[in-house]
Parts: C-alpha cells; structure tokens; sequence
C-alpha cells in the first residue's frame, strides 16, 4: 500500500512539472486561437538567459526581473514582428509562423549563450523526504508548491483586474473585444510575456533538474498529451492533465511496466491522449471542439 | 433645421477578401442627437456599412476602397476601432455577441477599459447603466451565456454605453427577439437618445419597428442606397412598402 502510494504521488507531483509547461500554451490559446509550437523554444531561451546572468555574477533576484524584463520585450517584439501582420490569417498559418519563430529562438538562444549544457542550482535539495511512511522528493513538493503558486497567481490576474477582464473577453469572442475598443495587439503582448513568464518558471525548474540544454525545448511535447487530456482552453484543465499523465505515467511504469518489458514512460501519456481523443476530443476542461494541429 | 452631422458617410465601397463587393457607393449622414435608420433585406449591405464606419470590417478581411468616413469632420476611414472608440463611435455587433463566459457586470466593465476612467468614474457609469437596464442588475452576477436572447441584447447595448459613446452604430437590435422585448429595447435606445444626446445609426430588417422610432431613414439593395427621406415620408410611401420593406409591415 505504502509502495502504490509512493508511487502514486511521485507520479502526481511530477505531473505538476507537465502541468507547467501546459499552462504556457493554454493561455495563448485561449487569447489568439493559436497553437504555439515555439512555447519550448521560449522556455529555452528563457532558462538560458536566467542562467547565463547568473553566470555573470548577477543575484537570483536580479538575474529573475532581468529575464523577465527580456521576456516581456521578446513578447512585444514577436506581436510586431510575426502575429500583427498576420493577423486574420488562418490558424494554421500562424502555427506554421510560430514553428518558425521556435527555430529562430533556439538558434539566437544558442549563438548568445552558447550550446553546451549548463547547471542550473535553485537551491533546493533533492534528499527524498518522510511524510508520514510514505517518500516524497523535496524537489517535486516544491515544483508542485511553484505550480500552485502560479495558478494562484493567474487566478486572480484573471479574475480580479481590468487587464484579467479584457483578456477573458477577448478569449470568449474576439470580435465582440474589437467592437468595444480592447486593443488586440496590446492584450496579445501582454499574452505572450505572461506565457513567456509562465515558461520561464516550467523552465527554471525542469533546468534544474535535467540541466539546461538544448532538450529542454523538447519538453513540450510532453505537453501535448497534457493538453489533449486536459482541454486547450483550460488552466485548471492543464493541471488535472498534467497530473493524470504524471500519475499514469508513473503507476503504469510500475504495475505494467514488467509484464511487457518496461519503459512505458517515454510513450504511455500518448497513448492516453490517442484514448481521450477517442472519447472526449475537447479534453476534460474543454469548451469546444478545437481544430487541432 | 437639421442639426450638424456627426457623422458623414461618403460614397464609400466596401469589399471583402479583395473579391467581394458588398457596398459600392453608399453615402449617408447622421445628424447629432438623431436616430437613422439603415433598412433592407438581408445583404443589401447594411451590416458591412456599419462595420466599415466602426473600421471593424478590417477584422473581417474586408477593406474600405473608396470613399471616406467623417465623424465630427475628421477622416477616420483608416482609424483603428479602439481609437473610435475612446472617440465616442462604438458599435453593438448584429447577434448581441456578449461575453458568454462572463458575468453579466463583467462583460459592462468590459465595455469601460478603452476608455481608461477611473473606477468611481466606471462605478457611477455602471450605476447609470442600470438605471435604464433595470434587468441587468438583477442578473448582474449570472454569466451573459445564461440570460435570454432580450437580456443579451440589452446588455451589448450597455456594453457599448459604458464607453460613453456619442455614435452608437446599432446592428439589428430586433433580431429573434419578442415583439414586446423589441419594444422594449426600441423604448430604452429612444430615451437614451432623448436624454443622453446618444446619437443612433441602426440597421434593422424590421423596418416598421425602426421606422417608428427613427428621424430619418436609408434604403439599401444590393450595397447601394435606393431610397432615403424622412421616417415619416418613408412609411407614407406604399411603393417602398411594397418593394423593401417586406408585406407584414403595410399591415
């Protein structure tokens, strides 16, 4: 019992590390209708640019605010630069402009700061810790606290300011935002650095657990399965996503993992995605059927 | 007589994806503090002229060709839709398009952020709102998506007033909406005009509703302007009955 238990909240915990990089493209979906596929590359660059200024001598805090402040500056740059004049175009003219923009980011992230893999250290120990009979990895409580934290944080920009008010109305009808005088191009900035820095935080700590490196781009394709479980226009939804496919994960690695020759990990969210696509196309939080890329 | 326009519209072309002609040559005016009507059936052209007043048809992969928009004599035919709107020219979409997602206050102070007011400013622009929308604060905290077609209606109406408009371009208010709702609605955009100085330019299929309530009206077939006159010597007019505005309205 113990053992599953173990198991099992290893398994949710890591979720939330899914779940992180998750909430990065729910937000600019809902915001623009657009899949962006260079999420990853942001979070890359990013993470690269937090610890290239820690590299420098610059302190944690210093280094964090000089990163975002880039992030937010990225963020304007990509509204001018790629989505306005594309704007009205189709979706999937904008997702192939967001594939561009990904590659452009990891080559400008490694010219800057170079390819090779650095350490990241937050501090935070990685000694398992006891809680009651059952272990638990610090370093995943503490991921997971980070990712409560940033709902936290999202809920109440969502909820309780003007600039919540007027991405909440753009995200229901864009249209009906336009007519009432909300500045698209400004709530679209403003969209992508709030997902910059949403990926900033998914970045600083999977680079502190795998190194930053280049791979670290790759992690969103682990949240593609998160999303496709969880809905693309739901926060909460990238959470309970991310923690079913942590869960699952983990359990199945465990339990059926032996009976076939193990390492299920690597493949088994997919399979659990390809199963709700089957059953439920919107995903658990979705609010509509979503044309998928 | 008339006062000064507020808003001159002239002889504007309106095409959609650089093919599709929906407006050739349309010109109209909208005196201060009057209501005009914008009549016709369905594609003569009525929604895209308003959209191409409100610079929203840009959002539709549509452009204006020709021809200019004047609104308090300034050219604003290439204007983007939120300066028009902290300008005071705000339009309420065909099909109400509320925030269904949002509370019934929410999608109102919505309608407040261009405009950049201060929150007693918004708060005493809320209470207004509702002194003319009673319904609305008793819904006030449902989401829109949950209120009936009439509340919606309303509430995009109030939506568009919390900027503080001084134009309201008004798509088809009447639309699948209750004869006495539309009343209603008809009742509350006139006192808004009467005592707000809120000027109306409003399309509508249902001619004989607009007609009663407008100074003035405009014809439209086929995106141009076949008709226009006063609401009055509008529906004197048999012949115009007979070939725009539908037979249930003769009645």
């Amino acid at each position: 019992m113990i053992f599953f238990l173990e198991t099992l909240i290893g398994g949710l915990l890591a979720g939330t590390m899914y779940s992180l990089v998750a909430i990065g493209f729910v937000l600019i979906f809902k915001a623009s209708g657009v899949f962006n596929f260079a999420q990853g590359a942001m979070l890359l660059f990013s993470a690269l640019t937090f610890v290239s200024l820690q590299e420098h001598g610059i302190p944690f805090l210093q280094s964090l605010l000089l990163t975002v402040v880039v992030i937010v500056i990225g963020a304007v740059a990509i509204e001018r630069a790629v989505l306005r004049p594309l704007m009205n175009r189709s979706q999937i003219t904008l997702f192939m402009a967001t594939l561009g923009l990904s590659f452009i980011l990891e080559g400008l992230a490694q010219g800057l700061m170079g390819a090779e893999v650095r350490a990241l250290d937050l501090g935070i120990e990685d000694t398992p810790l006891m809680l009651g009979e059952v272990m638990v990895s610090q370093f995943d409580l503490v991921a997971a606290s980070t990712a409560a934290v940033l709902v936290t944080v999202l809920a109440l920009l969502f909820n309780k300011t003007h600039i919540g008010i007027s991405l909440r109305a753009v995200a229901d009808d864009t249209r009906a935002a336009l007519s009432i005088g909300i500045n698209l191009n400004r709530i679209w900035q403003i969209v992508w650095a709030v997902a910059g820095c949403a990926g900033l935080v998914a970045g600083l700590l999977w680079g502190a657990r795998q190194g930053v490196q280049f791979s670290l781009s790759l992690v969103v394709l682990k949240a593609l399965p998160v999303l496709i479980i969880g809905g693309f226009t739901s926060i909460g939804g990238a959470i309970v996503g991310g923690l079913i496919v942590g869960a699952a994960e983990n359990l199945a690695e465990v339990y059926v993992g032996p009976s076939i020759g193990g390492g299920i990990t690597p493949w088994f969210a997919y399979f659990l995605a390809l199963v709700f696509l089957h059953v439920r196309p919107a995903g658990l939080f979705g609010e509509r059927a979503i044309e998928r890329v | 007589m008339t006062p000064p326009p507020i808003l001159q519209v002239d002889n504007i072309e309106v095409v959609y994806e650089q093919v599709i002609l929906a407006v050739h040559g349309v010109s109209l005016s909208l005196a201060e503090g009057q209501i005009v009507a914008l009549l016709g059936a369905n594609g003569a052209g009525k929604s895209s002229t308003l959209k191409a007043i409100s610079a929203l048809v840009g959002a539709e992969r549509g452009e204006v060709v020709a021809g200019r928009v004047l609104y308090r004599d300034e050219d604003v035919t290439r204007t983007a839709p939120d300066v028009l709107v902290r300008g005071g020219l705000v339009q309420v979409l065909e099909g109400r398009h509320c925030f269904g997602h949002l509370s019934v206050e929410e999608n109102l102070l919505a309608g407040a952020l261009a405009g950049r007011a201060s929150r007693a400013a918004v708060q005493g622009e809320l209470e207004r709102i509702y002194r003319y929308f009673p319904r609305l604060k008793e819904r006030r905290r449902s989401l829109a998506g949950y209120t009936s077609g009439g509340e919606q209606q309303m509430l995009a109406i109030g939506r568009a007033l919390m900027a503080q408009p001084r134009v309201v371009l008004l798509d088809e208010p009447s639309m699948g909406l209750a004869p006495l709702i539309v009343d209603e609605i008809f009742d509350i955009v006139a006192r808004l005009n009467v005592e707000q100085g809120v000027s109306f330019l409003l399309a509508e299929q249902n001619a004989s509703v607009a007609l009663r309530h407008a100074n003035h009206a405009y014809i439209l077939e086929s995106g141009r302007v076949v008709a226009h006159g006063t609401a009055e010597a509008l529906s004197a007019r048999s012949d115009i009955h007979e070939l725009y505005l539908g037979a249930g309205v003769a009645a």
